[in-house]
């Protein structure tokens, strides 16, 4: 499958566990390979899944950054899903992720992820994305050139317009009114 | 007022690039209307029936003449020739297409205007004092902050999908003119004893179906912290706001829920990794944006004009006009002037573009090119010479736009209502007009004195009928008849009430008759004409209105009359137009 990273598209597989109506986080079994299991799996299964090194871990929308603790550091990959774009909670996950446990890995958007939200995405923190199977992915990409300057700060700008540029007052800028 | 630089205007114009490619894409069918639904919407575009309502931003109510001319425009080339000024601050046009929208943007982009979240699950336009920086009891001037807090929240990245929207308003007077408490973040621009400036914010604060006055998180933020505090607020309303139930996701029930205690731990839990970063207010921003605010050229001007008063003597609807409509000014020799668009018979808020037009060249005349929009739908003229007020006020009454009823009866808010609104219970424009009409003696509104009266067409509350010392609010439609509830003892600023239903419900034709028995009530009981309506409800309480409202029929006769009067259209349900809460 094709993803965005770092911008561009790139040949993915990861394998994104869902859990089916009769599996439950303790009775699931996590297949071999690069898989990207649910918060709950790992709360459940940790001590068994501890020494996999080719897991990731995926948040659902109503679970918070705090839930992973320490454990944040093992993975190299943590996704975020976003049931519906208009769930914008996902934006707070990943922003607590990387500026509050200091998450470095591959920080990637799943769901119902859309160009008109990468813009966004990639401001708090999401450095990769899964965009919906049924859209263009190139299309996608355009996303990312919406704006190209921003006022405050999040997780990709440290600092703030106002910190980083020389801005006018009123004796330096042409007054358009009247 | 605040001038974009290269940077404020830039993002403004790939704002109208990114949106002008977002509606082709929707004309194109490349993105479904469930998706294109929150983009338009963060652009303040409401879909109707028969074409789009565009909700355009005046952050802080602050306008110039060549902006307002701009308004003029609009309503002339996309429009009927008329917009509506809204609670907020804003102005909307009701009749545009949607292809013409990205043209619309891009004028106003034209002269630093836009309509950023204007609606929408986000943060909204910033509202303010109308009287800001020129008020007597100005404490802290709030318009620097409200224009920093604007360029913060225009396209934060982590809440633009927020569970429901949110409202920010700053004052920064000892009277609170900006309905703080009623808003999910109030803020009150202070000093401490050190003279040094800061904020008292208020949370949870707002109107609709559950009305709530906002609680106080903080009592004294100094003013470096103002952005990351308010980013801890939103980041911990967006994790835990309610998204189950959008009659339940306001910042106000988690606040409720919580507890304003373990709010404010949640939220300083999360602060602490904010504070003193780089989000920080330095000095220089709030200079450089402070620049914009200072002083206008003020001549030294005597206080008194005693031709005022010659032509006050000789002329009744002057005089009124000053005594309601004028305002003293910090600065001797001038005075601030409210225009006011509800004259009775014509739908509270409206102005036509001639209208807009006038106001521009007349704002350029006598009030330094600047007006402000107020919550109570009516236009400031901050900066007026008090030797200009008899040409000003002749002028004005060309326009129609000098009735002396500011802060009197008819100087009602109400809400679209059913015309316009698919959410509506009730018609309120022509509930208003009947209204307007019945009470429109200006002595007798003279008489009755201070008086704020709200009208909401559903429970929603758009007409902030809670805060109305008189509230109405339409609550069905049954037998072909609408029925409102009548509420008494609402209050805004410092004073903020929400206020309590009078009895059962009322029809349309029975509302202004009960407004009556209630003023009756008031002139009855009044000690003098010092108390105003509001005192005399706190001091005898409802019941008095309420027995005497109900003690007898209401007239079966004149409501046949009535309904044959057809100078009150029947509402048209079959056409919704807009639904001004989403
Ligand atoms: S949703 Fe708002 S505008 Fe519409 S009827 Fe209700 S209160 Fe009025």
């Amino acid at each position: 499958m094709m993803i965005i990273k770092n911008k561009i598209l790139v040949e993915d597989d990861w394998q994104v566990l869902r859990l089916n109506d009769q599996e439950t986080p303790e009775n699931v079994v996590v297949a071999a390979g690069k898989v990207i299991v649910p918060l709950k799996v790992w709360l459940a299964q940790r001590d068994g899944l501890k020494q996999r090194d080719d897991l990731g871990v995926w948040f659902a929308s109503d679970e918070r950054s705090e839930e992973l603790k320490e454990d944040v550091r093992k993975f190299q990959i943590i996704a975020v899903d976003f049931p519906k774009f208009s769930d914008g909670r996902g934006y707070s996950i990943a922003f607590n992720l990387r500026a509050r446990l200091g998450f470095t890995g591959e920080l990637r958007a799943i769901g119902d992820v859309l160009r008109d939200q990468l813009f966004y995405m990639q401001r708090v923190g999401f450095d990769a994305f899964a965009p919906r199977p049924d859209r263009d992915i190139h299309d996608a990409l355009k996303g990312f050139e919406d704006f190209s300057e921003v006022y405050q700060t999040s997780f990709d700008k440290k600092l703030p317009l106002f910190r980083r540029a020389q801005r006018k007052g009123k004796s330096s800028v042409e007054v358009v009114n009247g | 007022m605040y001038c974009y630089d290269e940077y404020d205007q830039k993002i403004i114009d790939e704002r109208v690039a990114q949106y002008r490619d977002q509606v082709c894409r929707r004309l194109a069918n490349e993105l479904t209307e469930t998706e294109f639904l929150p983009l338009r919407l963060q652009n303040g575009l409401y879909m109707q029936v028969h074409g789009y309502m565009l909700r355009i931003a005046v952050p802080y109510g602050l306008i110039s003449s060549r902006q307002m001319r701009m308004f003029a425009h609009i309503a002339r080339k996309y429009d009927r020739g008329y917009g509506h000024f809204t609670t907020r601050q804003n102005i909307q046009f009701n009749w545009l297409k949607l292809e013409e929208t990205p043209d619309i943007l891009a004028d106003l982009a034209s002269v630093q205007m836009h309509a950023i979240q204007t609606s929408g699950n986000c943060i909204r336009n910033i509202t303010s004092d109308e009287f800001a920086g020129v008020a007597q009891d100005e404490v802290v001037d709030p318009r620097p902050y409200a224009e920093i807090l604007r360029q913060w929240s225009t396209f934060h990245p982590e809440f633009a999908y927020l569970p429901r929207k949110f409202k920010i308003a700053i004052s920064g007077g000892r009277e609170d003119r900006a309905a703080i408490l009623a808003h999910d973040i109030g803020i009150s621009a202070t000093k401490n004893a050190q003279g040094e400036i800061g904020f008292r914010i208020l949370v949870g604060g707002g109107l609709g179906r559950t009305p709530i006055v906002g609680s106080e998180i903080c009592e004294f933020l100094p003013w470096q912290h103002l952005l990351t505090y308010v980013e801890s607020i939103l980041r911990i309303y967006n994790q835990f706001g309610r998204r189950d139930n959008k009659y339940k996701a306001r910042i106000k029930i988690l606040v409720k829920a919580l507890g304003i205690d373990e709010f404010r731990r949640l939220v300083e839990e999360d602060w602490a990794d904010l504070k003193d970063g780089p989000g920080t207010l330095t000095a220089e921003e709030v200079d450089r944006v402070a620049s914009f605010f200072i002083d206008p050229e003020y001549e030294k001007l005597p206080d008194h004009n005693s031709k005022l008063n010659e032509f006050k003597a000789d002329n009744r609807n002057f005089s009124n006009w000053m005594s309601r409509n004028v305002i003293a000014h910090r600065v001797p020799g001038y005075a601030i002037v409210v225009l006011s668009l509800k004259k009775p018979g014509n739908a509270p808020g409206d102005a036509t573009d001639a209208q807009m037009d006038a106001i521009a060249d007349l704002a350029d005349r006598y009030s330094f090119g600047e007006m402000r929009i107020t919550h109570k739908q009516n236009i400031v003229f901050a900066d007026v010479k008090q030797s200009n007020l008899i040409d000003l006020w002749q002028e004005i009454t060309r326009q129609e736009l000098a009735s002396p009823n500011i802060g009197l009866l008819t100087d009602m808010i109400s809400c679209p209502g059913a015309e316009f609104c698919t959410l509506a219970n009730a018609r309120s424009i022509p509930l208003a007009k009947l209204i307007a009409e019945r009470f429109e003696n200006i002595d007798f509104q003279h008489d009755i004195g201070e008086i704020t009266l709200n009208i909401s067409g559903c429970m929603n509350a758009c007409g902030q009928n809670h805060i109305g010392n008189i509230g109405v609010t339409g609550v069905e439609k049954k037998n072909h008849e609408e029925w409102y509830q009548v509420s008494i003892g609402g209050a805004e600023g410092n004073d903020c009430a929400m206020g309590k239903i009078l009895g059962p419900s009322l029809t349309f034709y029975q509302v202004p008759e009960a407004i009556d028995r209630i003023l009756q009530v008031y002139l009855r009981e009044r000690i003098d004409e010092g108390e105003r309506f509001i005192d005399t409800v706190h001091r005898i309480g409802h019941k008095p209105f309420k027995d005497y409202v109900y003690a007898t029929d209401f007239e079966e006769e004149s409501v046949k009359n009535d309904r044959d009067d057809m100078s009150v259209m029947p509402a048209q349900y079959a056409v919704p137009f807009y639904s001004p809460r989403f």
